[in-house]
């Protein structure tokens, strides 16, 4: 039995919505990182003055947020190309978003330590 | 709405099991706004179509490219910590990563401009909003793709 009509609320719309949120996210930091990259043309103590500012643990805090958002909009983006080109897509959105969030809870506990490892280790010694 | 309503709209509740089956099929609607010999050809070609391939085609790019970057830049040999203007210079000694790196530039401000564009038309209402809104999205799209561009064909590692 195929499920009602209506889109709203629910997998579909709320997934509609973080994929728009964090895309919006991405692009702000996207345009601010062509611009931090760019004063390797400036001078190399430039460019390493601003990088230093990566490596402090807030920015550390938010570099988590940021593979966050983009692991999210990645899988949620091929599951929406699944739900555009596969036949089957529709029918099983739901089941790919709860296979979308199981895969990224994994990547995001694999990433806590290559991400924020080194913030703690500044923080609380090494 | 609780599931035991049925509407003779022909929408089921929300999530719920549909009013129609194999035996009992849905009554055909004909588009209201049907193409016929008779209906003049569009006049808008087909960006907005295009528009929406690129997003899919580009973003199954971008989940290698940019999933490669942040394992190189944020995961592996030391993470975050080994960044700085001797590691950009290694990395741009290869061609094979200049073309890496030009490919994500323009992919991902292309997609996300475009996604922008969208959210734009999709929540600013009144037409001078619009129109600033996309001017601003246009120019910086622009000018982040032609910096980027400029910053990786003119590097030049001996910079002092």
């Amino acid at each position: 039995m195929p499920a009602g009509t209506l889109y709203r609320g629910r997998e579909g719309m709320w997934s509609w919505v973080a994929h728009r949120v964090t895309g919006v996210l991405i692009f702000f930091f996207l345009f601010v990182h062509v611009l931090d990259t760019a004063l390797v043309r400036v001078s190399p103590e430039a460019y390493d003055t601003v990088v230093a500012t990566y490596k402090t643990p807030i920015v550390a805090l938010l570099e988590y947020g940021l593979v966050a958002a983009i692991l999210f909009h990645a899988l949620n983006g091929l599951r929406v190309i699944a739900v555009d080109f596969w036949v089957k897509g529709a029918r099983y959105q739901k089941q790919m978003l709860w296979t979308v969030v199981a895969l990224w809870l994994v990547l995001m506990i694999g990433a806590i330590y290559p991400v924020l490892g080194h913030a703690a280790r500044e923080l609380f010694g090494s | 709405m609780s599931t035991t309503d049925t509407t003779a709209s022909g929408i089921g509740p929300v999530e719920g099991d549909s009013l129609y089956s194999v035996d009992n099929p849905a009554p055909v609607i004909e588009p209201p706004r049907k193409r016929t010999k008779k209906t003049p050809k569009s006049t808008r070609g087909n960006f907005e179509l295009a528009a929406w391939l690129f997003m899919r085609l580009s973003g199954v790019v971008l989940v290698v490219l940019v999933i490669g970057h942040l394992l190189i830049q944020l995961v592996l040999d030391g993470g975050v910590s080994k960044i700085g203007f001797a590691f950009v210079a290694g990395r741009w000694a290869s061609p094979f990563w200049q073309v890496w790196d030009l490919a994500m530039l323009w992919l991902a401000m292309l997609h996300g401009g475009n996604g922008l564009r969208t959210v734009i038309n999709d929540y600013a209402e009144r037409p001078n909003t619009r129109l600033w809104l996309k001017g601003l999205l246009y120019t910086a799209t622009v000018f982040t793709i032609l910096l980027g561009t400029l910053v990786i064909f003119t590097f030049d590692p001996n910079i002092r």
